[in-house]
């Protein structure tokens, strides 16, 4: 995909609980990304958002309430429900259509006040079958996990090394929600809650407003100094019931060959200089290494203990200490794209990683198992 | 649940559902209270899918065919649940687990048990994939997943 969309400004909030509405968090965050831009609310042709009815937020048709934080009153908007990375797809094809000059592309999510991510997984569920016996998305991960380590020999270190380096990596991020300095050990050694997982390789719970205004070409040019250019964008879609899927052999291929595709990406592990992938267990960004071509089938845990996605690595991943850190479960993906595009205009400040970034993938996933997976490049 | 330190309204939203079954999966649920399992084959690619269902997802076409398939099958993946959650099976600790039954397609989702589940040390003695297994029926049957109890190793 040639220059067509930029996005020209991001903003996000802290992903710990805080005393401030939904309301009024979604307006700053609105609010942040339009001054950042130069733009009033006047400026905006489209508005896309991304949310979750009820169970991520108490409240039904909830864009009807806060579609006007988002600066849509009179304006054409529509919602995104979902894997939050499509709201960024959607917004940059409104301004493909050449109807638009601009899109506030928004993500809302104030995970603190809601059920745990585990009664909101476990409706999910078909009613009748796999809600019957208790499936949520952390029982669909264990059950990956299990046959992740006995397929492949990788080890629950490797695994564990996950939460070490991402966890570390939240240190340097102002926003993060969970955060310190961890050894295998005591990873390992926190609850065993579901076993083989334990509780420090779970993402918590985390509040989450992430706002980006995508441009024109011609408009990027008027607005912004350093826009960062969507080059591509994919998907793909597993069939739904865990047991009928392989849940080593994923979608996260298919999506992110789609989006290289688009991008005229063809060596990934050369040309991607750095990845915001969404895991929401720590193994999981070790099964993504592989989906996402960094490494061959079965080789994500060497591939971690060999340093190549530390910040000092080859493709450094998650240096924002990615959704172990920061779990704003409805708008985690749109967060990744944020943070993709801190890292390629050498602005994400003590996560910066250390090298020029012309490229970077920003990557989320939606449903038991990684289910959805999508995928966007973003490149200077 | 502690009282924050602001200002907080706690609120609890009830909403009652009457789900439709289904032909298919009325009959799949009807076989349970008479201890079968029940699947359909996809006429096209030829699996046998479990639970039955009306077509194969992949080839997009009726799964039409029943078959009453096997109690015994193969235990593909575990994992050892013990903490507390809304709509959990049963008290923990429980063994959500996938199982594929003898000459199916899928993995069937369930738990294991039929042992002391209690100490940790002691199932990991027990339990290990690709053990073979068999289905343990409750004796009050009502058309529900549960009417099998879990799955025990043989």
């Amino acid at each position: 995909m040639a220059k067509q969309v930029a996005i020209v400004a991001v903003a996000q909030n802290a992903g710990a609980e805080s005393k401030d509405n939904f309301y009024d968090q979604a307006y700053a965050v609105t609010k942040e990304v339009l001054d950042k831009a130069g733009m009033t609310r006047d400026d905006i042709g489209t508005v896309i958002s991304a949310s979750s009815d009820v169970f991520h937020g108490g409240i039904s048709c909830a864009n009807s309430y806060y579609w006007e934080t988002t600066g849509a009153f009179l304006k054409n908007a529509s919602r995104q429900d979902g894997e939050s990375l499509f709201a960024l797809f959607y917004g940059a094809m409104r301004i493909m259509t050449g109807h638009y000059d601009t899109a506030l592309v928004i993500g809302l999510c104030k995970g603190s006040e809601n059920p745990s991510n585990d009664t909101c997984t476990l409706m999910y569920a078909d009613p009748f079958y796999q809600r019957g016996v208790g499936l949520t998305e952390t029982m669909a991960a264990a059950l990956q996990m299990r046959l992740y380590m006995e397929r492949y020999g990788v080890t629950e270190e490797q695994c564990a090394k996950v939460a070490v380096k991402n966890l570390g990596n939240g240190l340097r991020n102002p926003y993060a929600h969970k955060k310190g300095r961890y050894t295998v050990d005591d990873i390992l050694g926190s609850e065993r809650l579901i076993d083989p997982l334990t509780a420090l390789q779970v993402a918590p719970k985390s509040e989450g407003m992430v706002a980006l205004i995508l441009a024109s070409a011609k408009k990027a040019k008027e607005v912004a100094d350093k826009p960062v250019w969507i080059k591509g964008f994919g998907s793909s879609l597993d069939n739904y019931y865990v047991g009928d899927r392989d849940l080593l052999n994923g979608q996260l291929k298919n999506a992110a060959d789609r989006a290289y595709k688009m991008a005229g990406i063809t060596d990934p592990e050369k040309k991607i200089d750095v990845a915001e992938i969404t895991e929401p267990y720590a193994f999981q960004e070790l099964m993504w290494y592989e989906g996402l071509g960094f490494c061959k089938e079965g080789e994500g845990g060497r591939l971690m203990d060999s340093g190549f996605t530390g910040m000092n690595g080859r493709i450094p991943v998650n240096p924002s200490g990615g959704v172990l850190a920061n779990n704003p479960y409805v708008s985690r993906g749109l967060q990744r794209v944020v943070e993709a595009v801190l890292q390629i205009r050498g602005e994400a400040g003590e996560k910066q990683v250390p090298k020029t970034v012309k490229t970077a993938l920003a990557h989320g996933t939606h449903g038991y198992a990684g289910q959805c997976h999508a995928v966007a490049i973003l490149g200077r | 649940m502690e009282a924050k330190e602001y200002k907080t309204i706690k609120t609890e939203i009830r909403l009652p559902y009457e789900l439709a079954y289904g032909a298919t999966w009325t009959r799949f649920f009807e076989g349970l209270k008479n201890k079968t399992i029940y699947g359909t084959k996809c006429t096209k690619c030829g699996r046998i899918l479990v639970p039955a269902r009306s077509f194969c997802p992949r080839c997009f076409v009726d799964a039409d065919q029943w078959v009453e398939v096997s109690q015994v099958g193969t235990l593909i993946a575990w994992c050892y649940t013990n903490y507390k959650y809304f709509g959990m099976p049963t008290e923990p600790p429980f063994i959500g687990s996938l199982i594929r039954l003898n000459g199916t397609d899928v993995n069937f989702l369930h738990l294991m048990g039929g042992f002391d589940l209690n100490n940790f040390d002691e199932v990991k003695k027990i339990i290990k994939s690709g053990m073979k297994v068999e289905a343990v029926w409750s004796d009050d049957r009502k058309g529900h997943i549960m009417d099998i109890k879990y799955f025990r190793p043989l």
